[in-house]
């Protein structure tokens, strides 16, 4: 993922001088003035020397392609699409020249946006269910969003709610989340102010269902309530994303490093953690450790 | 060797004070010394246990604290294991991460591979794509792996209880069944043979002459385990009653798996949570009624006969799937290269070498761009679980719509099982702690991942 903004530069299909697809809530908003050199990418043609005029209107009418297909993607029942990344080109190569004739390509790398009613199927009893719980305590402000993606449904909660979120879920009789199945970290360097991200994993044994609780908290200040009051097994859990992502579960019994020596400085999964490893010699040839390798994305 | 003071005598057995009491580190050889310096004290005695010691199943560290031969507080050090799994995973394409994950839980390999396959193909939205051979050979590989995973569980519980037999009968059994692996894989462990999208290679000939023959042989020796143990005074005494943990315990720890089962809870994900077309076998979920050492056993056991139930019946149905595809048809996602066992074991198939080398340049594209990049998978997340030999293995895998895992989190069954370990021992004598952690059987491999 690129560390600056991706959803402005999706916005510069608007400079398309077709009209817009209707119902394109990105492209019609932006009416900027066309400037052709802003669609210069010559650090992705390194093989064309001179760019024929022909060229760069084919570089604009990939955009309103791209434009098109962010239109296409986006689900009849989402109210916006979340564009994570825009990629260029077609073989996901850095740093050497495109000569394939692709440099132009865009494409948007887009996450389900957050999901409206019906969700389908028992999801839409959960949320009820939860919405009521969440309102009868004075707690309804706690869901942020609702992303119901390929078969599984994610509640963003806002971090100062979630030990709250997770008794009233593990509790009430109609929800029943009796287990905690685990609890995972993400890292997104570039979604500023919410870097870092923890899962939570429940499953109802009781109405055999699972659902997954999402926070996310700013690099800066990466803390939240520790759940292991509500479930105990979340003590390990906790315990390894502190570990490998530095996130710091409050009012753990015992927030300590489990996987990584005691003493051991950074938290190695998270995305500006190198990899590490040391070029490997065979039979003559130099082998770069696997994160300096050419690679694609 | 005396223990005093002087901490330039011996580094490695020095002493120092603390705010809670003196500290001595005992080495061996010098404990009348210790002991008798401090007598009269009240004694607060933290007898480290491993990394490596035989009977703590791997490189499992345990800090018991102890009063007499009484436990009163143990407490697991893990990590000793930890070889990055995850992170190397994001750096490497998706098809590469089976090479990578099949290695976590080393004694049931195909699961770690089913389950990080299972959610590449969820992200991808092709599970319902995936051909049925292959969806049958996986069941049948699991299955077989499950047996030797609960072979191993017995064998090595019984060594680090002294029953050296159970230890020779069960690694003599297991072996029949890696040798079907080998067969069918090329590889005994660490396969790499399901891949997103399939298997990586079908059926060889003879594999299910094969795997018919041993699951007879296996039906024959099984209850060999059976009559040695089941009655066993000695064993009985060892493990009934060890290691108690309840269904309450269970689910506030989140233990699955032979410990939750042998609490007569019949949670299967097999059963409960279909996958790869588990729900079109016949089979039980076994269960008991005592949540204790001996329980767990007995439902080791007892699964094993009904794994080798469902290897039968995905053998019969292989038999009628002969020649049939085992890797989807969508040519951007199923892997191009072809195998085939040449005069050294091992190699490319030659049909594949000379269709991508004589006869289609395309054939070549596309075989260099999917090995060398890999396919793209669509932006989002996804977590599947499945029933490991241990319990509940689930993988949560994430994409931001490249060729390479954002990220992917195994939540292994050990790693959660292990917390268990106080519960069960504390209170218990020192000699128990090690049968409670053998009846969990955790994998340090999949552990510290």
């Amino acid at each position: 993922m690129s560390e600056d903004k991706p959803t402005q530069r999706v916005d510069e299909p608007a400079q398309s001088p077709e009209p817009a697809p209707s119902g394109d809530a990105t492209a019609s908003g932006a009416a900027r003035s066309s400037r052709p050199d802003e669609h210069d990418r010559s650090d992705n043609h390194a093989g064309d020397k001179a760019k024929s005029p022909g060229e760069t209107t084919q570089d604009v009418s990939n955009e309103s392609v791209t434009a098109a297909r962010v239109d296409q993607l986006m689900p009849s029942d989402a109210t916006e699409l979340e564009v994570v990344d825009v990629r260029q080109g077609m073989f996901g190569i850095h740093g050497s020249g495109d000569t394939s004739g692709y440099g132009g390509l865009t494409r948007p790398v887009v996450l389900r946006s957050p999901s409206t009613r019906p969700y389908g199927g028992w999801f839409d009893e959960v949320a009820d269910r939860f919405e009521t719980v969440l309102h009868e305590h004075g707690t309804g402000e706690a869901i942020e969003k609702v992303v119901v993606d390929r078969g599984e449904i994610t509640f963003l909660i806002r971090r100062a709610h979630i030990r709250t979120v997770a008794q009233l879920l593990r509790d009430d009789a109609a929800l029943r989340f009796e287990v905690c199945s685990g609890v995972s970290g993400v890292h997104y360097p570039h979604e500023t102010g919410r870097e870092l991200h923890a899962l939570y994993h429940l499953l109802s044994m009781t109405h055999n269902r699972r659902i997954r609780l999402e926070v996310a908290v700013p690099d800066a200040d990466p803390h939240l309530p520790s759940v292991v009051g509500v479930y105990p097994t979340a003590d390990w859990h906790e315990r390894e994303t502190y570990d490998f992502f530095g996130l710091v579960f409050d009012d753990h019994p015992a927030l300590t490093r489990i996987e990584m020596p005691d003493d051991w400085p950074g938290h190695p999964q998270r995305k500006d953690y190198p990899l590490g490893g040391i070029p490997v010699e065979y039979k003559g040839a130099t082998i770069a450790p696997p994160d300096q390798r050419r690679s694609y994305t | 060797m005396t223990t005093t003071h002087d901490e330039a005598t011996d580094p490695y057995a020095e002493s120092s004070q603390t705010t809670s009491g003196p500290v001595y580190t005992v080495t061996g050889q010098d404990w009348d010394s210790v002991a008798g310096g401090e007598e009269g004290r009240a004694e607060r005695i933290v007898v480290n246990m491993g990394p490596q010691h035989p009977s703590t199943h791997g490189v499992l560290r345990l800090i018991l604290e102890v009063d007499g031969e009484t436990v009163t507080e143990a407490r697991c050090g893990i990590g000793y294991l930890h070889t990055g799994i995850e992170k190397n995973m994001e750096f490497r394409t998706w098809t590469q991460g089976v090479t990578f994950c099949t290695r976590m839980d080393y004694i049931a390999p195909f699961y770690n591979e089913y389950v990080y396959v299972a959610g590449v193909e969820k992200l991808l939205g092709i599970t319902d794509q995936v051909p049925e051979k292959a969806q049958v050979m996986r069941v049948l590989l699991m299955e077989l792996n499950r047996v030797a995973s609960h072979l191993v569980a017995i064998a090595t519980g019984g060594m680090e209880l002294g029953a050296l037999t159970v230890m020779t009968c069960g690694f003599r059994d297991r072996e029949l069944i890696l040798d079907v692996f080998e067969l069918i894989t090329g590889l005994r462990m660490n396969h790499g043979f399901i891949r997103p999208g399939g298997v990586a290679q079908d059926l060889p000939p003879g594999a299910l002459d094969k795997v018919t023959e041993t699951v007879k042989l296996l039906r024959k020796r099984l209850p060999e385990y059976a009559a040695l143990c089941n009655a066993n005074p000695i064993f009985k005494g060892r493990l009934q009653e060890v290691g108690y943990l309840d269904l309450a315990g269970c689910l506030s720890l989140g233990i699955t798996g032979p410990a939750l089962r042998a609490t007569g809870y019949d949670w299967d994900l097999r059963k409960k949570q279909p996958y790869c077309g588990y729900e079109d076998y016949d089979f039980d979920v076994v269960t008991w009624d005592r949540p204790d050492s001996y329980g767990r056993f007995r439902v080791r056991q007892d699964e094993m006969r009904q794994s080798l139930r469902i290897v039968e019946q995905a053998a019969a149905r292989l038999a009628g799937l002969d020649g049939a595809p085992v890797m989807i048809e969508d040519k951007k996602i199923a892997w191009p290269a072809q195998l085939a066992v040449s005069a050294d074991g091992q190699g490319n198939s030659l049909e594949h070498i000379k269709h991508i080398m004589g006869e289609s340049m395309e054939a070549l594209i596309h075989h260099f761009k999917l090995v060398t990049e890999g396919f793209r998978v669509p932006a989002g997340q996804a977590y599947t679980s499945v029933e490991s030999p241990r319990g509940e293995l689930s993988c949560h895998v994430v994409s931001d719509g490249g060729t390479r895992p954002y990220r992917a989190h195994f939540r292994d069954p050990s790693f959660v099982n292990l917390q268990g370990t106080s519960v069960m021992s504390e209170g218990g004598m020192i000699a128990d702690v090690v049968v409670a952690i053998a009846s969990i059987d955790p994998v340090m491999g999949g552990v510290d991942r």
